[in-house]
């Protein structure tokens, strides 16, 4: 009698620790989870914390206002529009930080406000001559190095031969700002400007420009293109060897690494037919080739959803199989039709590889006017952006990854919010 | 001139439309009983003159550059004899500049001829183009309408043109593949009549870098692709170590043990990892990732160089977490729930049931998955351009930089774009190994994933 309980109770105790052991198994498998999980998550915010800390600098500028005399003798008006645009810069600059004749850290000086100052003064004074001889205030860009030292990206505390500055100039920059001469505005130039050599005029408008032509390219073809075969795959074809073949074919296209359209665009487009490098047209047709299988897979995914009643209602009455497709079914369909291809098209957006190959990661200094010049597209700039050396250019980068991401946020916004308005339950 | 022909052909479809329609209405309103509804008539107009003509266009602009080319080499094949290829090619290219107004120096006057001729060519071309687009434009809306009658099927013949239409959209997939393959195919051809195939397959030794003139002094130029396909693997196995299990978890824990809120909120997470463009990835490994690793390792001795393998495969792992958490979370999800109940209802705990029930079952479509997830890690580009090295080591050592076949197709090509010199052919010979490998990995994967979805229906 005993025996038999002793041998019970430790069948219990045994029993107890097997079912915590299989409880702890749990609990390890579902903190194993989490922490997949919280991997993720933290990976993304890195990524956006990381982007958003180099980037946000770079959505202002340092500025400096200059009093400048425009002086007949170094401007004078027969010779514009050349003419000492930069003797006259100098000079407005001297007048603030007297006691510099040293030839060398005059042309130090000179660096004080940006390259693109002296075109902007030319600008305007080629628009308006009778400026010549008189004061004018000028709100130019100052120089990379010394927006690095604003925004407190170069240290001060750093020995001087470490440094970009010299103490001789961190000296001139306190100078100009207890002046009251220095600013730091939003940079709309991030966004008006064009490509620059020089980080601070650097902006995106040529990528804005380029990569709206490619798209609008990319829509056209594979809008059209891809609805037609989905409509056809979904609604007309028969089940046989050939439609299979384009079915896999389908498929397989959507799974095919960039770089190999980017292949294909530069041996077929560019090669064989001799369209023009470095063109949004190009750029648009070779992404509208990726783009077109996810077309293809929403729309027919769209057209399934529509219950078979409407079909046979339509039918019913009397319509051809072709009036109750494009009369009923296809804008039944609408709603998820568009939603896929605006994801597509985000796809396309964000897509770098193909645009590299075919030539669209050229310097160009302005917006193209049509899809057949010579352009960079959002991507490819930040690509260009991230290789150049000059420090300005990082947080440039950033900006630009913010603005890219910005759209295709905005996109997808969209399309989530078309598929709750439009979405129906039948 | 081009988009005069274009606005013309649009003017004169819908022309077409109108008339169609009009005639149409009128015989109906004569008393006719039509076959067909007014606004067939007007779509059989439309689509007739429409869709040749656009053809006819876009032809023409596709043709007339090689054309005009010819035909200027032709008016100077004095100037063009005994020119070699190369040299023709920027002759031609200054005369274009010339005619375009850009000229640099002073060039002879025969060029400014040629220049003036060449723009000649062009006007009468796009002349030419304009003239034929009306007029067969014209002759189409006068043929269509001698078409509207009572008993013209006007609706069958517009459903036949328009499945015409979708029948060529449908096979437009097939010629992008029959152009992928053909394209990759010629150029890998000219690579092989330069390189030997067994050099490219075998040999352990890349270096593209080949002399540009003759006499240069230079590296020979090596095309073995073995070391370059090491770095490509060895970056897509640091990839799938961190992709996979943190893919999977994720998916085993939304899927059966997420409370519904942390779902809601993991899912859509989830999402934006997988839509943020593959370059802001490569920018994340050398801003953040890169230097990171790097200062790891010298803070416990380490030697690492600045391009490592683990920055790049480790930034592409992050990039594949969504696409193997989605996958492996609709392959559990397509296990029909009576084996959870079943499992359940035995007495397993849900972690017995996901590990030898859930999971089991779901293996084929994980595994399709995966394998999907290789064959972009092999395809995926800009991460391993930005992240990557350039020079091509056989070594297996993730802290030290490789180089991958995307890294080299692209940097083969920038800049560079003559199809005659072995350097540039390496790229498509490379592309064309690419191609290969991740169309077997693919049609593997797909058919993988099919046979799985079909096994519960």
């Amino acid at each position: 009698m005993t025996d038999v309980s002793a041998s019970k109770s430790s069948l219990m105790g045994e029993g107890n620790a097997k079912v915590k052991r299989r409880n702890r198994n749990q609990v390890v498998l579902q903190g194993l989870g989490l922490g997949a999980i919280s991997f993720a998550a933290l990976m993304l915010i890195i990524l956006v914390a990381s982007l958003v800390s180099t980037g946000y600098k770079a959505f202002t500028q340092t500025h400096i206002a200059l009093e400048v005399f425009v002086d007949p003798e170094e401007i004078p008006l027969e010779k514009l529009p050349r003419g000492g645009f930069r003797d006259v810069l100098l000079a407005s600059l001297q007048a603030k930080i007297p006691g510099v004749d040293d030839r060398k850290e005059l042309r130090k000086m000179q660096k004080l406000v940006s390259n693109g100052a002296q075109f902007e003064l030319r600008d305007r004074i080629v628009a308006d001559p009778t400026l010549i001889g008189k004061t004018i205030s000028l709100n130019v860009p100052m120089s990379d190095p010394y927006d690095q030292l604003a925004k407190g990206l170069v240290k001060r505390d750093t020995p001087e031969a470490q440094r970009r500055v010299s103490d001789m100039e961190i000296a001139w920059f306190d100078t100009l700002d207890k002046a009251g001469m220095i600013s730091q505005p939003l940079n709309f130039g991030l966004l008006t400007n064009a490509d620059s050599r020089f980080p601070e005029l650097a902006g995106l408008r040529g990528a804005l420009v380029g990569s709206f032509w490619a798209l609008l390219v990319c829509f056209m073809i594979s809008f059209p293109l891809g609805i037609g075969a989905a409509i056809y795959l979904e609604e007309f074809a028969p089940r046989n060897r050939f439609s299979d073949m384009i079915e896999v074919n389908i498929n397989n296209l959507a799974a095919v690494p960039s770089v190999v359209f980017g292949l294909l665009a530069l041996a077929v487009f560019i090669g064989w037919f001799g369209l023009p490098r470095s063109a949004p047209l190009v750029g648009g047709m070779t992404l509208a080739l990726m783009t077109m299988p996810t077309i293809i897979i929403a729309t027919r995914a769209a057209l399934k959803a529509v219950p078979p009643s409407i079909r046979e209602a339509a039918l019913g009455v009397g319509a051809s199989k072709h009036q109750v497709v494009f009369g009923h079914v296809l804008p039944l369909a609408m709603p998820g039709v568009m939603t896929g291809t605006i994801i597509g098209l985000a796809q396309a957006l964000g897509e770098t590889a193909p645009l590299l190959l075919i030539g669209m990661n050229a310097f160009i200094t302005s917006a193209p006017g049509t899809p057949l010049d010579s352009a960079t597209a959002l991507p490819t700039q930040i690509f260009i952006w991230a290789d150049s050396p000059e420090r300005g250019f990082v947080s440039r980068t950033s900006a630009a990854i913010l603005v890219l991401l910005g759209f295709l946020v905005m996109m997808n916004a969209i399309a989530i919010h078309m598929r709750s308005k439009f979405e129906r339950k039948w | 001139m081009t988009t005069a022909a274009f606005l013309c052909l649009f003017a004169l479809a819908v022309a077409g439309y109108v008339l169609n329609r009009r005639a149409a209405t009128e015989l109906s309103g004569g008393g006719a009983k039509l076959h067909s509804l007014e606004g067939f008539h007007g779509s059989y107009a439309l689509l007739v003159v429409f869709i040749p003509v656009l053809v006819l266009i876009l032809l023409w602009l596709v043709f007339q550059g090689a054309v005009i080319d010819l035909m200027l080499k032709s008016g100077l094949s004095d100037r063009f004899a005994g020119l070699s290829n190369g040299e023709t090619q920027l002759l031609v290219a200054e005369i274009k500049s010339i005619a375009k107004g850009t000229v640099f120096g002073t060039p002879e006057e025969w060029k400014f001829a040629a220049a003036d001729t060449y723009n000649m060519l062009k006007e009468r071309s796009s002349l030419l183009l304009l003239i034929l687009v009306v007029s067969l434009s014209v002759a189409l809306v006068v043929f269509s309408r001698r078409k509207v009658s009572a008993d013209f099927r006007a609706r069958h013949g517009v459903e036949r043109i328009v499945s015409g239409l979708m029948i060529f959209c449908s096979v437009v997939a097939i010629f992008v593949t029959i152009g992928i393959v053909a394209s990759l195919m010629f150029e890998t051809m000219k690579f092989f009549s330069k390189v030997s195939v067994t050099e490219f397959l075998f040999g352990t030794n890349w270096e593209p870098q080949i002399p540009l003139r003759e006499d240069q002094v230079a590296a020979e130029g090596a095309f073995g692709w073995l070391p370059v396909m090491l770095g490509t693997l060895v970056i897509t196995v640091i990839a799938l170590i961190i992709a996979v299990p943190v893919g999977l978890m994720s998916a085993i824990y939304l899927n059966e043990f997420a409370p519904r809120r942390l779902r809601a909120v993991a899912k859509p997470l989830l999402e934006i990892l997988a839509g943020v463009p593959t370059v802001v990835y490569g920018f994340f490994a050398i801003l953040v990732v890169a230097p990171a690793i790097r200062s790891f390792g010298q803070s416990i001795g380490l030697d690492v160089s600045p391009n490592t393998a683990l920055a790049a495969g480790g930034v592409m792992g992050i990039m594949l977490i969504p696409f193997i958490s989605s996958f492996s979370d609709d392959a559990l999800s397509a296990v029909p729930q009576s084996l959870r109940d079943g499992a359940l209802g035995l007495g397993a705990t849900r972690a017995e049931m996901m590990t030898t029930v859930l999971f089991p079952a779901a293996i084929p479509g994980i595994v399709g998955g995966v394998l999907l997830a290789v064959s972009r890690a092999i395809g995926e580009t800009m991460i391993v351009v930005m992240a990557a090295g350039l020079i091509a080591k056989m070594t297996a050592n993730p802290l030290d930089s490789v180089t991958t076949v995307t890294v080299q197709i692209v940097t083969l090509l920038i800049g560079d774009t003559s199809f005659d010199n072995p350097k540039t052919l390496a790229a498509f010979a490379l592309g064309m190994m690419l191609f290969l490998a991740t169309l077997i990995i693919n049609v593997f994967a797909l058919r993988i994933v099919r046979k799985y979805r079909e096994a519960y229906d």
